[in-house]
């Protein structure tokens, strides 16, 4: 009979956290750690990134025109309709465009990831990769840690501007706002930091459905049932991250702006 | 008709030498106190029934599993002492052919094939992996599936791929794990065949873990019974059967006369 510390679920959901640091420091010794992999990172990111662009380009612009159309109503009632490309831009830049990206990359780029290496693991390829004298830490993890953490930040800076592209739209529509001076307006309360902040945290994302992605895949067990179960963590666990890290970015940048 | 084994076995030269070697997985435990010696030129099929832990026998010979206990060396290095790096340059002089043959499912024949050589060889011309890449083909016979994805060819084709990329980096010491395993019995032949053609052409010592006794039969020159995480039995095929020990003896009819 198995002695626990504390108790089964304790003290696996403790082994598990141990086991994602260690796996995190892993990452970090090996990215830094030549030889590199420039090509396979290449190779990644356009994986990541250019076969995400169309989905990301519906939901930048149908996001930035529907959210312009329900705030109108709001804005009128006080006569402030000419603050809506302002509302927007900040709204898009701050929040939604990281947000929004993130949360689809989690869903299409992670669950791929959890799913690809999941099977790769067991179906032996992840073993066969390594007897033949290739670190597959270093050409599987590192590679798509590196293509997420880097890919979705430059994914995030187009949905922004897509965003802004549909809130144009509908704001031209209703009040025939030209461009130049919709853009004047929505980047008149633009700051250095909001774009920073938004940088950061799509970074942050990026990094976390990556990392979430390749530690469900590489521990994915149990044959087939394995890989589906990696592919369903790997979304569930990053977006749950996602607003976790959301949260406390939000916050640290507010006492930024504070101080 | 399967080939005849004609290869020359060095008996001065052990190239992989195990003693005491003890492995458990939590309460499980699989291997329990083994000693194995491989010379050079020699073919050891490990027999024995699924879950005796034949696999993990060559995982741990190969470096993917650590033992709990006892001395692995292959090739004059002790494997759990290596570092990392060293580790891999061993991996260069080994063959591992696995199960699930293990092709990478997103690359193309051509891309497996040369898979290890680009990581592992540099400054190798694209002329020159082409024609290791159609050299390794053509002594497996697929030459025509080499444009062709992995998903697209069967069981029998894939085993054999795998074969041929272990073969790409010319190992010292090929492990097969149970090269015949779900294959009808022409296939098995064929397969039996390719295990002794490389041993042939190349001079590699292997281990090749099957419960298959046919396959046993065709290319072990020495066959060892491990049963319950023991070895029991070792000696020629002949040897090891033609005795009245109730295990080996079930072993044998269960293949021979049992199955179809």
């Amino acid at each position: 009979m198995k002695k626990y510390v504390i108790s089964k679920g304790l003290d696996d959901l403790f082994a598990g956290i141990y086991s994602a640091f260690q796996f995190i420091g892993l990452f970090f010794r090996q990215a830094f750690q030549p030889p590199f992999e420039f090509r396979e990172i290449v190779r990644q990111c356009y994986e990541v990134g250019y076969k995400s662009l169309p989905l990301i380009t519906m939901t930048g612009f149908i996001t930035g025109m529907v959210f312009t159309k329900q705030s109108r109503p709001s804005l009128v009632v006080f006569g402030a309709a000419s603050w809506l490309p302002s509302l927007i831009a900040i709204a898009m830049i701050r929040a939604l465009a990281p947000l929004v990206t993130a949360l689809i990359s989690a869903g299409k780029v992670g669950s791929n990831i959890g799913a690809e290496l999941g099977s790769m693991k067991v179906t032996e390829q992840i073993d066969a990769m390594e007897v033949s004298a290739t670190d597959p830490f270093k050409f599987l993890v590192v590679t798509r840690v590196i293509a997420t953490t880097l890919m979705i930040p430059v994914l995030a800076m187009y949905c922004a501007f897509l965003g802004m592209m549909g809130a144009f739209l509908n704001v031209y529509m209703n009040e025939k706002t030209s461009f130049p001076t919709f853009v004047n307006e929505a980047f008149g309360q633009i700051s250095f930091l909001d774009i920073g902040t938004s940088m950061v945290k799509a970074t942050c994302f990026g990094f976390t459905i990556g990392m979430v992605a390749c530690y469900k895949g590489f521990h994915a067990d149990q044959g087939t049932l394995g890989v589906g179960k990696a592919a369903n963590s790997s979304v569930v666990l990053a977006m749950f991250l996602i607003f976790i890290e959301e949260l406390m970015i939000v916050q640290m940048s507010n006492w930024v702006r504070i101080y | 008709m399967e080939k005849q084994k004609t290869h020359q076995i060095d008996k001065n030269e052990r190239v992989i030498s195990i003693h005491g070697l003890y492995k458990s997985f939590g309460d499980l435990k699989v291997l329990q106190g083994i000693d194995l010696e491989v010379f050079k030129g020699e073919n050891v099929v490990v027999l024995g029934r699924s879950g005796s832990g034949k696999s993990v026998l060559i995982k741990i010979i190969s470096g993917l599993l650590p033992p709990d206990k006892g001395k692995v060396n292959v090739l004059g290095q002790e494997v759990e002492q290596l570092t990392d790096k060293e580790l891999l340059a061993l991996r260069l002089k080994i063959g591992f052919s696995f199960q699930s043959s293990a092709l990478y499912d997103s690359m193309n024949i051509r891309e497996n094939l040369e898979f290890p050589l680009i990581r592992n060889i540099k400054n190798l011309g694209q002329k020159e992996i082409d024609h290791r890449v159609e050299e390794a083909l053509d002594a497996v016979g697929l030459l025509d599936k080499i444009d062709v994805m992995p998903s697209d060819i069967s069981g029998g084709q894939r085993k054999r791929i795998g074969i041929a990329r272990t073969l790409m980096l010319k190992p010292e010491i090929m492990l097969y794990d149970e090269p015949t395993a779900g294959l009808d019995p022409t296939t098995s032949r064929d397969i039996n065949d390719l295990i002794n053609e490389v041993k042939e052409r190349y001079n590699a010592s292997s281990i090749i873990i099957t419960h298959d006794l046919s396959c046993a039969k065709a290319t072990g020159d020495r066959v060892v019974m491990l049963l319950e995480g023991k070895i029991t039995r070792q000696g020629t095929f002949e040897e090891v059967f033609d005795t009245d020990d109730e295990q080996a003896r079930s072993f044998y009819n269960y293949n021979f006369i049992q199955q179809p």
